[in-house]
């Protein structure tokens, strides 16, 4: 099949090379790093959405932790702070019920922002798709193209996301029960949820821009390039 | 022989429960070597039948046949090969990748044939020097005139040595005289090469450069007009179509 373009057989139809993952991966490099403002924007809006989810999940690891923790000055700070240092209180499963009910809306913010701004980034691209369709460009390439550039965007907003979630949160924490503060952080809980906001994270990233690719890949040309979003 | 043959190609869209024909069975063939135009008021096919023609659309009844090979019968990997190396598209929008320099645009076809960064880099200067462009090689396209990327555009549909160059209103975004440059570049590429050149139009400009006219009109060929026969007719053809 590599022949074919050395000498051009009439009335013959070769098949398309497919083309190294190496140069999907220099491709969809260039791509983020040519687009560095959009995809700025677009990395941007899942570091926020991760950094919103990572801080209620530190900020309420930690509040847990000082409570279990039952040292008598910080119950002292605790209990000044308006949070309820018994185990078994109404006020506790109150508390408790409001942390769930915040952690559900971060992972709707995520769900919702990450999905959207992916989608946008894609989307905005299908007369391209189409065009590269036109050029010869397989499906399959195409596909592979936006998976690594959404697992590229994806990847660095949601460490950074995760990062820059944690690292508000303890300096939160920090400000309002003092530096002892640090003594009481879970890190291997905190640890796994960053993991999990990674995870989540990059998931969300790779949906929101695959599905949108896989569509417009497996159009016919001329529809990728007519479709206006 | 014929390098594009159609054979009652039907085309129709279906919008909720209307169905419109587009295509009411066309007959064309097309020659090799040959500069076609399919000329044609909004709304005619004109361009169902110029992506039935490139492969880019598939009819909902007939044949199209590309070089002899009926491109219904093709899996996408051979589709794709042959919209990359006997195909070369030029579009009313030029759709140029924004990102990409004019140099990395026209090698984009050649990279996905499969040839090396070196051997794509040395074509696409030679392609991109062939179209006048040899100094704006790493220009972007928003850093091009209109003419400018319509002629990165030509080079990158000659990018693979193709049989068949497909333009669909190759001027339509561009003004009278930067339209003509364009026409020529096409026409003088075509003598070169032997290419075909098909074009979908309503620009009176190409008339004078097509072989053969093909009008189409509410989804059928009109008629046929040779050149010979297009000089006598020019006039008229401007109170028809009006």
């Amino acid at each position: 099949m590599a022949q074919s373009y050395s000498s051009p057989a009439r009335r013959e139809i070769g098949t398309q090379v497919k083309l190294p993952v190496r140069k999907a991966v220099e491709i969809s490099f260039n791509s983020v790093k040519i687009r560095f403002g959009r995809s700025l924007i677009t990395v941007s809006s899942i570091i926020l959405a991760i950094a919103f989810l990572m801080s209620i999940w530190t900020t309420s690891s930690i509040v847990n932790s000082l409570r279990d923790a039952n040292d008598p000055k910080m119950n002292l700070i605790l209990q000044q702070k308006g949070i309820d240092i018994s185990q078994e209180s109404e006020a506790n499963r109150q508390e408790e019920a409001k942390n769930t009910w915040l952690v559900v809306l971060s992972l709707l913010v995520c769900l919702v922002g990450i999905t959207n701004a992916m989608l946008m980034s894609v989307t905005e691209r299908f007369r391209e798709i189409g065009t590269m369709k036109c050029m010869g460009a397989l499906d399959g390439f195409i596909v592979k193209l936006f998976i690594l550039e959404s697992a590229f965007m994806g990847m660095a907003g949601t460490v950074l996301g995760a990062g820059v979630g944690f690292l508000l949160s303890i300096l939160m924490s920090w400000i309002g029960y003092g530096t002892a503060v640090i003594d009481y952080v879970p890190w291997p809980g905190i640890l796994e949820r960053g993991l999990m906001a990674v995870v989540l994270g990059s998931f969300l990233s790779l949906m929101g821009g695959i599905l949108p690719a896989y569509r417009a890949a497996k159009m016919e040309p001329v529809d990728a390039m007519r479709l206006e979003v | 022989m014929a390098v594009v043959r159609t054979q009652d190609v039907k085309k129709v869209y279906e919008m909720g429960d209307v169905r419109v024909s587009a295509l009411k069975g066309v007959d064309i063939e097309i020659e090799q070597g040959e500069y076609i135009s399919i000329m044609g008021p909004s709304g005619s096919g004109k361009t169902t039948l110029f992506n039935m023609v490139g492969g880019l659309d598939k009819p909902s009844d007939g044949k199209v046949y590309i070089d002899d090979v009926d491109v219904a019968q093709l899996d996408a990997y051979e589709l794709a090969w042959l919209r990359c190396r006997k195909i070369g598209y030029i579009f009313q929008t030029f759709n140029l990748i924004p990102v990409m320099t004019a140099l990395e645009n026209v090698t984009l076809p050649m990279v996905f044939a499969g040839l090396t960064s070196d051997e794509a880099r040395d074509k696409g200067v030679e392609l991109l020097k062939k179209v006048g462009l040899g100094d704006r090689v790493s220009h972007k396209p928003f850093e091009l005139s209109g003419g400018q990327q319509q002629r990165v555009a030509v080079a990158r549909a000659f990018a693979n040595d193709p049989a068949l160059i497909l333009a669909d209103e190759p001027t339509g975004n561009l003004d009278l005289r930067t339209g003509t440059e364009i026409i020529e570049l096409l026409r003088e590429m075509n003598k070169e090469s032997g290419v075909t050149v098909v074009s979908a139009t309503h620009d009176h400009k190409m008339l004078s450069v097509s072989d053969r006219v093909v009008w189409v009109r509410d989804g059928r060929v009109d008629r046929v007009v040779k050149r010979e026969e297009l000089k006598i007719e020019v006039g008229t053809i401007d109170g028809r179509t009006a």
